[in-house]
């Protein structure tokens, strides 16, 4: 049952060749017999998911169930599930028990989705490795030596070894696309404001959406249509129609503008990662599409703009991390800047310590308009890259990261070398547009991802190209040797 | 931009962090390695760009009316110290 599509299982709930008690006892059996080699996953809702398991299979048989209705999921251990610890990958918060769900997590379970558990993930989804996880690194299942990408890590490994059909992630600077791109599956960033931020823990409020991940662009889309709401629990949730976005994916690709920025096959990508997504191009000419050069000629200034805006907004964020209201407190505090600074310095790791620092910084008196005004600055160049880019093109296409997966501890204690990891998915999300990751090819074994972005409120465009080449290539039905 | 040891110590208290005499220069280290990624900014011809309103979105609004009930008992069970239904902190003035 593990390698159904999330699109094949709901067609079997429903033709009744299983139910979802024993879908969801099979994929927690999988977990158990597999979680220890891959760490994906950080707590598991066994009786939960059982229960919720019986009540889909009564909703089922009532008939007029929603699509999602027992089928199981896991979900980021960034969005806060009642009465489920909500770690955020940190110590900070290994003993938080959220009161309440996010509303992303409410979404499927009223649409009768069944919660397997919590994946792991970067702390505060900041890496771009899944190393700064306070419950150990996640290992790829594509090379167990190797990182899995980051920060939603855990949710990538997980869908790649069959450990679930389908996850939620969040992307911040292309923390769903890169381990996407890392673990073979396919990651959709949505729109900025597609998805409601209730109840997702906090990084960059400007920059941080919440997306799914599943083996295919078909499942993402349902999944999609799950998570997408308009909140009035979130202030930036846009009042947009939602579409269906099921009902275009089968339509054809003739004449599709695809503009290729010069910029994106620059000096720093592994060879064998470009060739790998020019020879996706060349299919999606194949099927009728046109592509056109184009520049985004700001982007080099992407990365360094990103590293204040992050994080300044993380350091405001972070600031209610105080030992006082919850999460961790240090030991026999002498008194109030003692408990601040001792249950901070404790509770957090090095990679977060840094970004507060850094932001911190970039916001102190006599720096503000130095660096964040100006990144504020370049983030609207970087806007105005991609709308003059739209006026010409449908979508923009190029790789979703520099290289296939690295080994742990490969980009030492340069924490410049991480960041490079996400020289191509950063500039979306400063600019708030939706864009994708979908596998393309292979590099010495390890899997390869195509970027697809796509203009502000354009899922349903990206989702019906990235379902045109997955019927015409096999990358996405590919799978770690050692499950094979 | 280097940044000096004396400026982390600074910088780590208006953070609320610590940071030790055995890790300052790795922690300096590394925060001038990503301040130079972002002194980048710097060549940017950016003079003429207004960001007073970086989005043409407008901020949405909502009436005045409370929408939540009082649920302080849920919400300081997540406390690591309550004491008669405060939050309980080490005492601040001698």
């Amino acid at each position: 049952m593990h390698n159904f599509t999330l699109a094949e299982l709901i067609n079997g709930l429903r033709s009744n060749k299983f139910s979802s008690v024993e879908l969801t006892q099979h994929f927690l059996n999988r977990i158990k017999e597999l979680n220890g080699d891959y760490n994906a996953i950080i707590t598991t809702t066994a009786s939960q998911a059982l229960e919720s398991a019986i009540s889909a299979d009564q909703r089922l048989a009532n008939g007029n169930a929603p699509e999602m209705c027992g089928i199981p999921i896991l979900h980021k251990d960034i969005f806060c599930t009642n009465g489920v610890r909500t770690s955020c990958g940190s110590k900070m918060l290994d003993n938080f028990i959220p009161p309440y769900n996010a509303t992303v997590v409410e979404n499927f379970e009223n649409d009768g989705a069944v919660m397997l558990g919590k994946t792991n993930m970067d702390e505060f989804a900041m890496g771009s490795s899944n190393e700064t996880s306070f419950y150990g690194p996640v290992h790829n299942p594509w090379a167990l030596d190797c990182v899995p990408g980051g920060s939603s890590g855990g949710s990538a490994a997980a869908i790649s070894a069959r450990l679930a059909p389908g996850a939620t992630a969040t992307d911040t600077g292309g923390s769903i696309r890169q381990p996407a791109a890392l673990c073979g599956i396919s990651g959709l960033k949505p729109t900025y404001g597609r998805v409601s931020r209730w109840g997702m823990i906090a990084f960059a409020s400007s920059l941080d959406q919440a997306g799914p991940m599943a083996r295919t662009a078909e499942d993402c889309a349902i999944l999609l249509n799950a998570m997408a709401s308009f909140d009035e629990k979130d202030s930036t949730s846009v009042n947009e129609p939602i579409p269906n976005y099921r009902s275009k994916l089968d339509n054809p690709i003739n004449g599709l503008k695809i503009g290729i920025p010069r910029e994106y096959f620059s000096e720093g990508l592994h060879s064998g990662t470009e060739q790998a997504v020019r020879n996706s191009l060349v299919e999606l000419q194949n099927l009728g599409a046109k592509l056109i050069d184009i520049k985004l000629p700001s982007s080099h200034l992407s990365v360094p703009a990103y590293y204040v805006i992050a994080p300044a907004e993380a350091s405001a964020n972070l600031s209610r991390f105080d030992g006082v209201k919850y999460g961790y407190r240090c030991k026999e505090p002498k008194d109030l800047e003692d408990l601040y600074r001792r249950s901070r310095s404790e509770g957090f790791g090095e990679e977060v310590q840094r970004r507060i620092m850094i932001g911190t910084y970039c916001l102190s008196a006599g720096y503000y308009d130095a660096y964040y005004g100006k990144a504020q600055q370049v983030r609207k160049l970087i806007q105005q890259d991609f709308s003059d880019a739209f006026k010409s093109v449908d979508l923009i296409m190029g790789p979703t990261c520099p290289s296939p997966a690295f080994k742990f501890g490969a980009k030492g204690n340069d924490p410049v070398a991480m960041y490079l990891e996400d020289i191509y998915t950063i500039a979306t999300n400063l600019a708030g547009l939706p864009g994708m990751s979908i596998p393309c090819g292979q590099v010495d074994g390890k899997p390869v991802g195509l970027q697809i972005i796509g203009n502000y409120f354009n899922e349903e465009r990206i989702l019906n190209v990235a379902h045109q080449f997955q019927q015409s290539t096999d990358w996405h039905n590919h799978m770690p040797s050692e499950l094979a | 931009m280097a940044i000096k040891p004396a400026e982390i110590k600074k910088l780590a208290s208006l953070s609320r962090l610590v940071v030790d005499d055995k890790t300052i220069t790795d922690v300096t280290d590394r925060l001038s390695s990503v301040l130079a990624l972002v002194d980048q900014l710097q060549s940017a011809q950016t003079e003429s760009i207004d960001i007073s309103r970086p989005f043409h979105i407008a901020q949405r609004l909502r009436e005045d009316e409370i929408t939540e009930s009082n649920k302080i008992d849920e919400l300081q069970a997540t406390a690591p110290e309550i004491y008669n239904g405060f939050f309980a902190v080490p005492k601040m003035i001698d």
